[in-house]
């Protein structure tokens, strides 16, 4: 399924070029509305970047399941023998893949755009970052599951996502915030914990879940 | 006929809302049988097809596939049957031979590149083999889509109008290989508008008219124009 997705994704570049160019508008509009203000920028830094990841992410994790509409190919996937879950798992590491990626290249841009040196706090920054992707994909994998059918699916998707997702943007925004002021990892490890729980339980539900959501 | 019957249809009803389908149908089709069943658009074809296939549930009736109840246990009956829908079930983006892959991978199946060739050769896509399905003709996605089968090998084929978009080498090519698997021991169930060579495969041939099988009789020597005769008699003047 990863090998599929990735396949389809590297000839088509859909995905990926929607969410550059998103993610580069995204910055503009950002720098237009603080300008050049750093103690500004400081205050606002982590809110917008994960602002970024979200909006990207909901735009990616919404596609998920497009191209499976192409030639009806979602049938065929309900009607292969075997466990539903094997087809979360791939789908979902196909989604962690394409989002870290983009959440690379807009961590890149967030640099350039606001001049910010980050390279003495990408470490704890790359951990915070996985650790709120994970989860990211994981509900929005499943979500964009269950409204790969619905007609109202761009509209369900982010309205059944956000909610949900609100202790983990709570917690990364928290956690991102305290690393690029050069706080240590272990200073926010109650927030890390709260997204590595966030992990564990949001994949096993996708993968506990999945074949009833995908069954209807 | 005394072989096992692969798949059994007994008082089968499908509602979608107030809108009564199917309503008592009752089939059964051997090992090494092939039964067409004719109907008008809408007459009920496809919901029957997708039941015995899993993907739509009965109101009520039994549907069983090899054994298997196609409500109860769904995953037994997806491991015994191959489905040629309307929709041929390939992604654009990938070649002939990375569609057959994945799929067959999916199915738990490895084949070798040997097996794979050779699928695609059956169907005549071996020339094709490299190219993105993107530019294949709608009859090619048909043929590749006839090819996951021929690498699979299910004990029973469900078949929804299986000539459409076919020049006639391929029907051809799909007749013989109809006629192999069932040869075989396999049993197939197809839906069809045509009256002509394409029931030439089918021993039976089962009339779905009002909801239920209004004429299910051996094709025998039936000529297409009596064929033709049953299925305005029973087809079309049927509520």
């Amino acid at each position: 399924m990863v090998w599929k997705d990735l396949l389809v994704e590297r000839r088509s570049k859909e995905t990926l070029n929607a969410l550059f160019f998103f993610g580069l508008l995204l910055l503009f509009v950002f720098q237009f509305a603080l300008g050049p203000d750093r103690e500004r920028l400081a205050g606002t830094l982590p809110g917008l970047l994960w602002l970024g990841f979200i909006l990207s992410g909901l735009l990616g994790l919404g596609r998920t399941f497009v191209v499976e509409r192409e030639n009806d190919c979602w049938e065929g996937l309900l009607l292969a023998p075997g466990d539903k879950s094997a087809i979360y798992v791939g789908k979902l590491a196909g989604n962690l893949l394409l989002m870290l990626v983009i959440e690379t290249i807009l961590l890149v841009l967030f640099g350039f755009f606001f001049n910010l040196d980050l390279t003495n706090v990408l470490p704890a920054l790359a951990v915070v970052i996985a650790l709120g992707t994970v989860a990211l994909a994981a509900v929005g994998t499943l979500f964009a599951a269950m409204t790969a059918q619905v007609r109202a699916r761009e509209l369900l998707f982010p309205v059944l996502l956000l909610p949900v997702e609100a202790p983990v943007l709570l917690a990364t925004v928290k956690a991102t915030e305290a690393v690029l002021v050069g706080e240590p990892l272990g200073s926010v490890a109650h927030w890390l914990k709260l997204l590595a729980a966030a992990d564990v339980v949001y994949v096993a539900v996708g993968v506990l879940t999945f074949d009833f959501v995908m069954e209807g | 006929m005394a072989s096992e019957a692969l798949i059994r249809v007994a008082g089968l009803r499908k509602t979608f809302g107030n809108h009564r389908v199917l309503d008592g149908v009752d089939l059964d089709v051997h090992a090494g049988e092939a039964v067409a069943v004719l109907g008008a658009n809408g007459a009920g074809k496809t919901t029957l097809l997708k039941i015995l296939a899993t993907l739509v549930r009965p109101t009520r009736g039994i549907a069983t596939v090899a054994g298997h109840d196609c409500a109860k246990d769904a995953e037994l009956v997806r491991r015994q049957i191959g489905l040629v829908a309307h929709s041929s079930y390939v992604y654009e983006d990938l070649t002939a031979a990375e569609n057959l892959t994945f799929w067959a991978t999916l199915a738990g199946l490895r084949p070798t590149a040997a097996d794979r060739a050779g699928a695609l050769a059956t169907v005549e896509l071996d020339r094709a083999a490299d190219a993105r399905v993107r530019t294949f003709s709608a009859g090619m996605k048909r043929r590749l889509s006839l090819a996951r089968f021929v690498l699979a090998r299910p004990r029973v084929l469900l078949l929804d109008e299986p000539f459409t978009g076919l020049d006639q080498r391929a029907k051809k090519w799909l007749e013989e290989h109809l006629a192999s698997f069932k040869a075989g021991g396999g049993a197939i169930l197809m839906t069809t508008h045509s009256f002509g060579r394409e029931l030439a495969v089918a021993d039976r041939i089962a009339i779905l008219a009002g909801g239920a099988i209004a004429l299910d009789t051996a094709r025998g020597a039936l000529s297409a124009d009596d064929v033709h005769r049953l299925y305005t008699l029973h087809a079309e003047d049927a509520p």
